[in-house]
């Protein structure tokens, strides 16, 4: 049992790390982008919203999302214990728990985009 | 009777100071938190589209308009470019060797896939935001 938990967990840190790792840098450009004042087309109102309303965009946003907040808190777990923080089991309920909220506010949202 | 067996002392809090690799591993790893802050960053922009308002959104986009948020993703991009992309990239070969025949593939072709593929995304991500 405790095999197969770990082999979900690592799978999901795997995933994720791949997808951070090419898409976030072009994210945050993105991002630095709007904070420059140039808002590129596709992030206004209208072509955003239609593009998180169709069913291409949904899918590409909830997997980006999702596997990045499942990565990024395993890597919080074992960024804890590296700093000192010995108390795993809480460390881990609490960084999934945060992960799984996550996941689920961008299931909703996604689903309210119509 | 024995004696007890010398323990060198660690220190459990700053370990990753005595040697650059532990250093480097640590600034990756600590690379997490940006990738939180961002998933979190674009699930507010999700529920503000959700809201259907178009000034709702556009007082979003003017709220971080501003030099502070300038300088947090320009500093955000470069950390997480040369402690995450370009390390996990170089990382590949190890994670992934790839068996051609009787030998393996030389790592550095991997590596070189591994910048090509995050060019053309990095490119269909921009083409689909209208950046190109």
């Amino acid at each position: 049992m405790a095999i197969a938990k770990k082999s979900v967990v690592w799978g999901l840190f795997a995933a994720g790390g791949t997808v951070t790792a090419f898409l976030f840098p072009a994210l945050i450009a993105l991002f630095l982008l709007v904070a420059t004042g140039n808002v590129p087309d596709g992030l206004q109102f209208e072509t955003f919203h239609a593009f998180a309303a169709g069913w291409f965009g949904k899918i590409v946003l909830f997997f980006v999302i999702s596997f990045s907040l499942w990565h990024a808190s395993h890597r919080l777990r074992v960024v804890f214990h590296d700093f000192g923080v010995r108390q795993d089991k809480f460390i881990a309920r609490a960084v999934y728990l945060v992960a799984a909220i996550g996941t689920v506010l961008t299931a909703y949202y996604l689903y309210a985009i119509r | 009777m024995s004696r007890n067996p010398y323990v060198r002392p660690v220190s459990k809090t700053t370990w990753y100071m005595r040697n650059g690799r532990y250093r480097k591993y640590m600034l990756r790893e600590v690379t997490c938190l940006l990738v939180g802050f961002y998933s979190f960053f674009t699930i507010c922009a999700l529920a503000i589209l959700a809201g259907g308002s178009a000034e709702a959104w556009n007082s979003f986009l003017a709220s971080q308009q501003n030099g502070f948020w300038i300088g947090f993703h320009a500093i955000a991009l470069i950390f997480f470019l040369v402690y995450m992309t370009f390390d996990w990239f170089k990382l590949a070969p190890k994670a992934l060797p790839l068996q051609l025949g009787e030998q393996k593939a030389p790592e550095i072709y991997i590596v070189v896939v591994h910048y090509v593929a995050w060019i053309v995304v990095s490119a269909i991500v921009f083409w689909l935001a209208g950046v190109i």
